[in-house]
């Protein structure tokens, strides 16, 4: 490795830097399978910012300027300035009210000259930084509640503005900074909690409601069949459980009905269903509903040849531009949120699983530089940065195969995309930045 | 650093590790476990066709389809899938040679590269069609036939209206984003463009499993993996096709347009522009060189006249007029004129066709006598009206008026790419004559000639105002959809009442209106009397300027006619306008009257016939069109000779005694209608599946 101990060079972690330059090559090379066509010419097309590859090649390019300002800066000053970036952010986020455009629907793009900013995209970096500088003040005590709740409050407050832009898929991404609290000494207890409630809220959602009534009693019965022996030493723990299970099922049976049909304006109710491709039993009227059969007619068909097309890939895949269902136009989106399709459909189960193997290495990497940090707000950081990139992996791949609804949000460093792909370098060349001075304590 | 905590990153990594292992598992049974989903990409085992969904009929008025489909079939070929094909005895099949076989398969491959189908014969007639349909097996897996629901009008009526559908275009199918597709068919004019994305439908995939000898066996997985095609939806409009069928009988060897409107609704009950084409012409196989033809003919068949032809209102704009200047107070019912035959008001006279005295005594008889002079010198007190002071001013306030009527701007009916129309700015006037005009400079704006220019729809629409005393509804064609919901905000805008003119009271429209039925008692158009309809009607003789061979030329005055039917609960209001025919009353007047007597009877009265047939047959096409035909013509051989150096495309041009203009190409597809009955005779041949008839064998 050719590593001198001068410039911005000295303390860089080049293996991380390998793993980036491998996905974006992989990433330039599924849109070129994509959208080539036969005949093009390749070295033209590719330098003539004219096809989806060579455009993104081009923002590569420019991704990669930017990281080498990054690694030019001085580290300090991503501590010393994360909260004005937190102020920045947020602003953007409202920037889009006034001035957003309606491309595909969604509403959070501001549009500069040719190109389009998406500032829920760049406002993952913001929460990140802001949220690190928050856990690693000294005056922070992560134990106490109150400070709990601070945290939270960072990381969702931008994600509801991007909710109220109707941007599902971007707002949920906050949610994974949980885990960097988790890392801090968050309870457990909340995660679990917390995570009940979203699958008892989804299985609301999915399931019939008398069905899963019956289940919930089920599970119900078989805890207290199971501990009967604790539950004789003591009454309470019985009463603890049935009251678990009468808030359950007044979750099911009520409150999200609740909500659905008297808090949330019925759209938002649509949209939530649409999601899971379910028809809305709180539907207001037979306007809405028309959308939302074709909205999930569109979901349900995105998902079908997505998976046809990964499917059909098999143990070592067709080979590159010999995909039948990626190259032809039959998977919509798949430059963007559905590439994962054109790998595995093109290099098979040996390459998705290689593909996974890549990002898990990536993001164990990240751990691995989150814990030999000697300063708080560099692990913090470390850890939001792995859990943007799990959360975004997972989703993604997930959509793609059918375990996840689809809620639109791109796979780092492969999806096409200008504002992703520099997103996710900026992010990841502030951890290298930092791990390069991890000797150093930032405040 | 304290390094409580720390081992919860182990935790970390295994929520990460748990996380990856289910998404492979789930890969691995997605393209190891379960063979199902590789099946279904390859091509040999699963045959994947694309259902078109069949699109929206257009219904009239009584739920008779203006435009609905019938099906044909394309066969498809895949040029990677062809190898050993016996190329001669399909070529046989086809009635092609090996060299067209060869030149299709480049094509398609240039087209649509190798993997994918492409048209290798559009739209097989139907002899064609059963010769394939028994012998494709014998060709593999590269060769399938592909459904196509094909649009055809049952009464071969309303071409403009319902436009026409084709393929789309590598421009439609960029900015559409992706939603269409190379093959997929858009409405491109008419109706079928404007209300497209409710007429399409949706696309639907199914998959069907071939045995070894490439024959379809039946649904793969039972159809798990189908999408169905949603049929498009069906439009109900306030077309009565008897009536247009009458009218399109009426305009035959016309250029013109004939507009029929119920003034109640703003509904287009007819609407036909001159000269036409059968709309069947445009589709089937025959499609393109009917196309071709169409294009090239200089009468210009494509052009919607009743929305596209502006034409100078003639007299047909002075009932509007006279409820400017009642409005405006400047004249009154009882104002009149000494006509003697011009007004000279101004330097140069305005000639008026009657001159006896007392023709223009008051309103009423000025309307019913067409009185130019009356009318020249109310335009000229409307815009000199002493309370505004300037005449700018006073034309300003004029042309509010006119736009209140309609003139001047889209109506915005539901056909694409209406024209405004004309009805100048001051400014325009400011800069002709460089600051310098008044009223007298325009004064035969008062008879509807000088810079006034108004779309035959814009004309209809005016009258629907008088009519209505002072409101009207946006013309238009479809008075619902099929399985209409508040998400259907289309024709919304053609529900809301416009009283743009309320505010003139209705006096003055009962004196206008009075003035109208004099003109079909005892004026200028009793030819268009009908017994027992009292009818309002107003003639106009517009003089025809065109510019042929870089010369402005007058010709024959354009023959223009509006009226509504009954005077006291109209129902029907008709423009005509007849290009290159003379009087307003000549030719106009009787196809009014004819259109309104269909209308509001429901029939023609036997001897009414006779005149139907008599009009139908007169040629009354300008003479210019065999001149400008022959140098298109001409023009174009010599620059295809010029890019071929083929001397026989000039050939004919060349002889002098050959270049007298040839007389109209009247072999084009023209309409054929029989009236008042279903035209079995003409329908379209059916071209009924004969697939149904082997697998039931």
């Amino acid at each position: 490795m050719s590593r001198t101990n001068t410039g911005i060079s000295k303390g860089i972690d080049w293996s991380i830097i390998g793993i980036y330059l491998l996905l974006v090559t992989v990433g330039i090379t599924a849109i070129f399978a994509v959208t080539y066509k036969d005949g093009d010419p390749i070295i033209a097309s590719f330098f003539s910012f004219k096809t989806d590859y060579s455009k993104q090649l081009y923002f590569f390019f420019i991704a990669g300027v930017l990281a080498i300002f990054v690694l030019l800066t001085d580290s300090k000053f991503f501590a010393a300035t994360a909260n004005v970036w937190y102020a920045a952010g947020i602003f953007f986020l409202f920037l889009v009210f006034p001035f957003h455009s309606r491309v595909k629907g969604t509403e959070s793009i501001i549009r500069l000259g040719g190109f389009n900013f998406q500032p829920a995209e760049f406002c993952k970096i913001c929460v990140c930084l802001a949220l690190a500088r928050y856990l690693s003040r000294v005056d922070t005590d992560f134990s106490k509640t109150r400070s709990q709740f601070i945290a939270a409050a960072i990381t969702l407050f931008p994600a509801a503005l991007s909710l109220l832009q109707s941007e599902t898929g971007l707002a949920l991404v906050y949610f994974s900074f949980f885990l960097v609290m988790y890392r801090e000494g968050l309870p457990a207890i909340i995660l679990i909690v917390g995570f009940s409630i979203a699958v008892l809220v989804v299985a609301t959602i999915v399931m019939d409601p008398n069905i899963l009534a019956i289940l919930l009693t089920v599970i119900a019965a078989a805890v207290i069949f199971s501990m009967r022996r604790q539950i004789k030493r003591s009454k309470g723990l019985l009463v603890t459980i049935i009251f678990l299970w009468f808030v359950c099922v007044g979750v099911q049976r009520f409150a999200v009905p609740f909500i659905f049909k008297h808090v949330m304006q019925p759209y938002q109710t649509e949209r939530i269903f649409t999601l899971f491709g379910k028809e809305n039993p709180y539907g207001a009227g037979s306007a809405i509903d028309a959308i939302t059969i074709s909205k999930k007619g569109k979901n349900d068909y995105n998902v079908k040849q997505s998976k046809i097309a990964i499917g059909s890939g098999g143990f070592h895949g067709k080979g590159l531009l010999k995909g039948t269902q990626t190259r032809y136009d039959f998977v919509p989106e798949q430059r963007t949120d559905f590439i994962f399709c054109t790998i595995g459909e093109g290099f098979g189960f040996v390459g998705t699983t290689a593909l996974l193997a890549v990002y898990l290495l990536l993001l164990f990497k990240i751990v691995a530089v989150a814990e030999r940090q000697r300063s708080v707000f560099s692990r913090c950081y470390a850890y939001g940065v792995a859990a943007v990139f799990f959360f975004h992996i997972t989703i993604n791949i997930c959509m793609t195969v059918g375990l996840a609804p689809v809620i639109g949000i791109p796979l780092p460093f492969i999806s096409y995309g200008g504002t992703a792909l520099l997103t996710f370098t900026v992010l990841l060349f502030i951890l290298i930045r930092l791990d390069a001075d991890r000797q150093m304590v930032l405040r | 650093m304290p390094v409580f905590n720390q081992s919860r990153s182990y935790i970390i990594r295994i929520i990460f590790v748990i996380t990856f292992a289910v998404i492979i598992g789930q890969l691995f049974n997605l393209q190891i476990v379960s063979s199902k989903y590789q099946k279904l990409a390859q091509e040999n085992a699963v045959l994947k066709k694309v259902i078109y969904p069949s699109r929206g009929v257009i219904y009239d008025n009584k739920n008779r389809p203006i435009s609905n489909n019938t099906l044909m079939y394309d066969l498809m070929v895949t040029p990677s899938e062809i190898k050993g094909v016996d190329t001669a005895s399909l070529c046989n099949l086809l009635e092609i040679d090996t060299a067209e076989f060869r030149s299709r398969m480049l094509n398609a491959v240039v087209k649509n590269g190798r993997y994918r189908p492409t048209a290798f014969e559009a739209l097989l007639p139907p002899e064609k069609y059963a010769r394939l349909e028994e012998n494709l097996w014998r060709f593999g897996s590269g060769f399938f036939l592909q459904e196509r629901p094909v649009r055809q009008y049952p009464y071969n009526a309303g071409a403009h209206l319902a436009g026409y559908i084709g393929e789309a275009d590598s421009g439609i199918i960029a900015r559409s984003n992706g939603f269409y597709q190379a093959g997929d068919y858009v409405g491109r004019s008419g109706l079928e463009s404007y209300y497209e994305r409710v007429l399409m439908g949706q696309r639907g995939i199914q998959y069907w499993i071939k045995d070894n000898k490439n024959r379809v066996v039946g649904r793969f997985q039972k159809g798990a993996f189908d999408s169905a095609a949603v049929a498009g939806r069906n439009l109900h409009t306030y077309i009565n096709i008897e009536l247009q069928q009458l009218a399109e009988k009426l305009m035959a060897h016309k250029m013109g347009a004939i507009v029929a409107i119920d003034p109640k609704t703003g509904g287009i009950v007819s609407m036909v522009s001159g000269p036409d084409y059968n709309p069947n012409s445009l589709t089937g196989s025959e499609k393109q060189k009917n196309y071709s033809k169409l294009v090239l003919d200089v009468a210009g068949p494509l052009l919607n006249r009743a929305i596209k032809g502006q034409y100078p209102a003639g007299s047909t704009y002075k009932p509007l007029e006279a409820l400017i200047g009642l409005d405006e107070g400047v004249i009154t019912p009882a104002s009149g004129i000494d006509c003697r035959g011009a007004y000279y008001g101004c330097s140069r006279p305005v000639k008026c066709t009657e001159h006896w005295v007392g023709h223009a005594a008051n309103l009423r008889l000025a309307i019913a006598n067409s009185c130019n002079s009356f009318f020249s010198n109310a335009y000229r007190l409307i815009v000199d009206n002493p309370s505004y002071g300037n005449v700018k001013v006073g034309y300003e306030k004029w042309k509010d008026y006119m736009n209140g009527f309609g003139y001047g701007g889209r109506l915005g009916v539901d056909l694409p790419s209406e024209d405004k129309g004309n009805i100048p700015d001051t400014s325009v006037y400011n800069k002709v004559y460089k600051g310098s005009w008044n009223s007298c400079t325009n004064v035969t704006l008062g008879i509807g000639q000088d810079m006034m220019l108004a779309t035959p729809l814009q004309i209809a629409n005016a009258i629907c105002i008088v009519a209505n005393k002072g409101y009207y509804y946006v013309p238009h064609f479809v008075k619902s959809i099929d399985g209409e919901t508040a998400e259907d905000t289309i024709l919304n805008k053609f529900r809301k009442r416009h009283d743009v003119l309320g505010h003139i009271p209705d006096n003055y429209y009962q004196t206008v209106i009075d003035g109208m039925q004099d003109v079909v008692e005892v004026g200028t158009a009793r030819i268009a009397k009908i017994p027992g309809i009292d009818m309002c009607a107003k003639t106009g003789t517009a003089e025809n300027f065109r510019v042929i061979d870089h010369k402005r030329t007058q010709l024959k005055d354009n023959s223009l006619f509006v009226c509504f039917a009954p005077k006291e609960d109209p129902k029907i209001v008709i423009a005509v306008v007849v290009e290159n025919a003379g009087f307003g009353a000549t030719w106009a007047a009787p196809i009014g009257s004819l259109m309104v007597e269909k209308y509001l009877n429901d029939t023609l009265r036997t001897e009414r016939l006779k005149e139907v047939d008599r009009i139908a047959s007169s040629d009354l096409m300008p003479d210019w069109i065999g001149r400008e035909q022959f140098k298109a013509d001409s023009t174009r051989a010599f620059k295809w000779y010029h890019i071929t150096n083929d001397s026989s495309y000039i050939k004919k041009y060349l002889h002098k005694s050959l270049q007298t203009p040839a007389k109209r190409d009247t072999t084009l597809p023209r309409q054929r209608i029989v009236l008042l009955q279903k035209n079995d005779a003409m329908e379209p041949k059916k071209f009924l599946p004969p697939k149904m008839k082997t697998t039931a064998a």
